[in-house]
């Protein structure tokens, strides 16, 4: 429902919150785990007790550097951590350590594949902070509004995060789409977060504004809030972008505000209007000592990062000559290794990508099972393709198996014999099964005798549909032609 | 430096503090001391001077990423004003949504 409006230039920012997969929170020793029960993964240091003092997690400030290489951003000498000031009751302290004017690194950049071409999206700054506790409000509406007080849990509190600031180059709802996939496929690949926008581990907000055709200026610009998918983030940017152009089109004027994208109803609502810029009153924690890595230890840093989505893609289509969208389905999904593993057991490029692609990502989807976690081993995927090259299952017949494969009942050999879809490739009994059909179309084979090819078609059909799709398709044709005498 | 009124007004209302007239002039010019005070800094400040954010000439102090114990709950909320459902009760929040 998009738009592709010409009489304005739309003008997005994206801001990514990532939540780093550490054992222990920012800056303390407390565990990090998702769920359980409420206020148990708490201390004195993210309760704010007062004598508390934070301590940076390393782990945390690797993570920062390597997504910050990853993304070719500069990696700031000495940056530091800065009290944002708050009142709110999901931080205890009324501030949130985070960093300011000088963040960990730079001056990024993003080259991301979408459907209208290649975008390259500029990265302001990837900074570490820590989360918020969790509210929970209470009322009728749970929400907000109307609640007649609320209850918090810390166990979220102090969780090391990341914040990934894009430039406002994104230029549409697919290149923001494609912006959030490619970066989560980098925090992916770095192994350093579990990126589950569904969770809440990466969070996604979009600055939308436009402005008309040519012009330089920016428009009054909107924060949207809530997606938890890339498709939700697609829909409410893409009715963001719809909404404003209508006002704009009517002459009245966008309001800067913050919105919330409500999914089942595919709208976005305010939250509440930006009267007034916030206050923050940023200053450098006192708490905290600079952080200055040693320039030697950021190549170190460099030198292991792993082979990153863009890197992979490019493999894909050189060196296995896959299509182009055909390797963005497949590193999206994060199943560039499972690949990986089925070409080194043999099977085809070609095939593997396809049985990938298609099959593999279609079962995912149908039973909610993240691609990267399926329970599929290249040599099984290999093992799946030579059965139907050696003509021992159709590919139709191999489209059954493989479901009883991923469910767990063996290899694609035994779920195929378990379940009775092995191709009749049985001299005897397809020989039978020829002789009947013959006998059964006298015209046919007369035609074919008579030398037109064309008619054996409707032979193999029929032999095909009394084996109930199990016949080996090319011995049959052979069979018949031997029968026939051709 | 000097301070206006409305300046001070503003940072009360930001720390939530409720002041009376008398009190917004009288820690109005507390508040005009000390900025004059650390304004001192500047004066002898240089450009080539990096801006210091920490006394002590100390950088990279970090924790190795190993949990330690975490408070038994009943300590974690054992200074909470009230409790429901073992989370902190707070008072109903009015204003932004997070």
């Amino acid at each position: 429902m998009t738009t592709t409006a010409t009489r304005y230039e739309v003008v997005i920012g994206l801001e990514v919150h990532v939540e780093l997969a550490t054992e222990t929170k920012m800056f303390c020793g407390c565990r990090t785990e998702f769920g359980g029960e409420p206020n148990i993964r708490t201390c004195p240091v993210c309760l704010g007790m007062p004598g508390s003092l934070p301590v940076p997690n390393g782990e945390a400030v690797t993570s920062a550097i390597r997504l910050g290489l990853a993304l070719g951003c500069a990696i700031t000498p000495r940056s530091q951590f800065h009290r944002k000031n708050y009142f709110y009751p999901d931080m205890p302290k009324n501030y949130q350590i985070s960093q300011y004017d000088v963040p960990i690194c730079e001056n990024g950049r993003l080259e991301v594949p979408t459907a209208e071409g290649a975008a390259e999206i500029g990265v302001t700054r990837v900074h570490m902070e820590e989360d918020t506790g969790k509210s929970m409000h209470v009322g009728e509406s749970g929400r907000i509004r109307g609640a007649s007080h609320s209850l918090v849990d810390f166990n979220r509190a102090g969780i090391p995060l990341l914040e990934v600031v894009s430039e406002p180059d994104v230029r549409s709802a697919e290149q923001a789409r494609a912006y959030l996939a490619e970066l989560r496929g980098i925090v992916l690949a770095l192994g350093i977060s579990d990126a589950k926008l569904e969770e809440g581990s990466m969070r996604c907000d979009a600055n939308v504004s436009l402005r008309p055709m040519g012009t330089e200026a920016y428009g009054t610009r909107v924060e949207v809030k809530n997606m938890n998918s890339l498709r939700s983030l697609y829909r409410a940017v893409g009715y963001e972008i719809d909404r404003q152009t209508v006002l704009l089109d009517a002459g009245e004027e966008v309001v800067q505000e913050t919105r919330h994208w409500d999914e089942a109803a595919g709208a976005t609502s305010t939250l509440r209007a930006k009267e007034e810029a916030f206050d923050y009153r940023y200053f450098p924690d006192p708490d905290l000592v600079p952080i200055a890595p040693d320039a030697a230890w950021i190549e170190e840093l460099r030198a292991g990062l792993p082979e990153l989505p863009a890197e992979i893609r490019a493999r894909l289509t050189s060196t296995y000559g896959l299509g182009a969208e055909q390797a963005v389905t497949l590193v999206d999904a994060g199943l560039g290794p499972l690949l990986d593993e089925a070409v080194g057991a043999g099977a085809p490029p070609s095939e593997a990508g396809k049985w990938l692609a298609n099959e593999v990502l279609a079962w995912c989807r149908d039973e909610g099972v993240e691609p990267a976690d399926v329970p599929l081993t290249g040599e099984q995927l290999s093992e799946l393709i030579d059965l139907v090259d050696h003509g021992a299952l159709s590919t139709k017949l191999a489209r059954e198996v493989l479901p009883g494969v991923l469910g767990g009942e063996g290899s694609p050999a035994e779920v195929a014999k378990a379940r009775g879809l092995e191709q009749v490739s049985d001299e005897g009994e397809l020989g039978q099964m020829v002789d009947d059909a013959i006998a059964a179309q006298p015209e046919a084979a007369a035609k074919i005798r008579a030398g037109n090819d064309k008619a054996i078609g409707a032979l193999v059909g029929a032999v095909m549909k009394a084996s109930r799709g199990q016949a080996n398709p090319q011995r049959v044709n052979e069979l018949l032609r031997e029968r026939l005498g051709i | 430096m000097s301070l206006s009124e409305a300046q001070v007004r503003h940072v009360a209302r930001l720390a939530r503090l409720a002041l009376t007239d008398e009190e917004i002039d009288g820690l109005g010019a507390q508040l005009d001391d000390i900025l004059s005070y650390a304004e001192k800094v500047g004066q002898v400040a240089t450009v080539d001077v990096a801006p210091t954010s920490h006394p002590y000439p100390l950088a990279n102090v970090a924790h190795v990423d190993e949990a330690r114990p975490s408070l038994p709950r009943e300590d974690a909320l054992a200074n909470a004003p009230r409790v429901e459902g073992n989370r902190f009760h707070v008072p109903r929040i009015v204003g932004e949504e997070q």
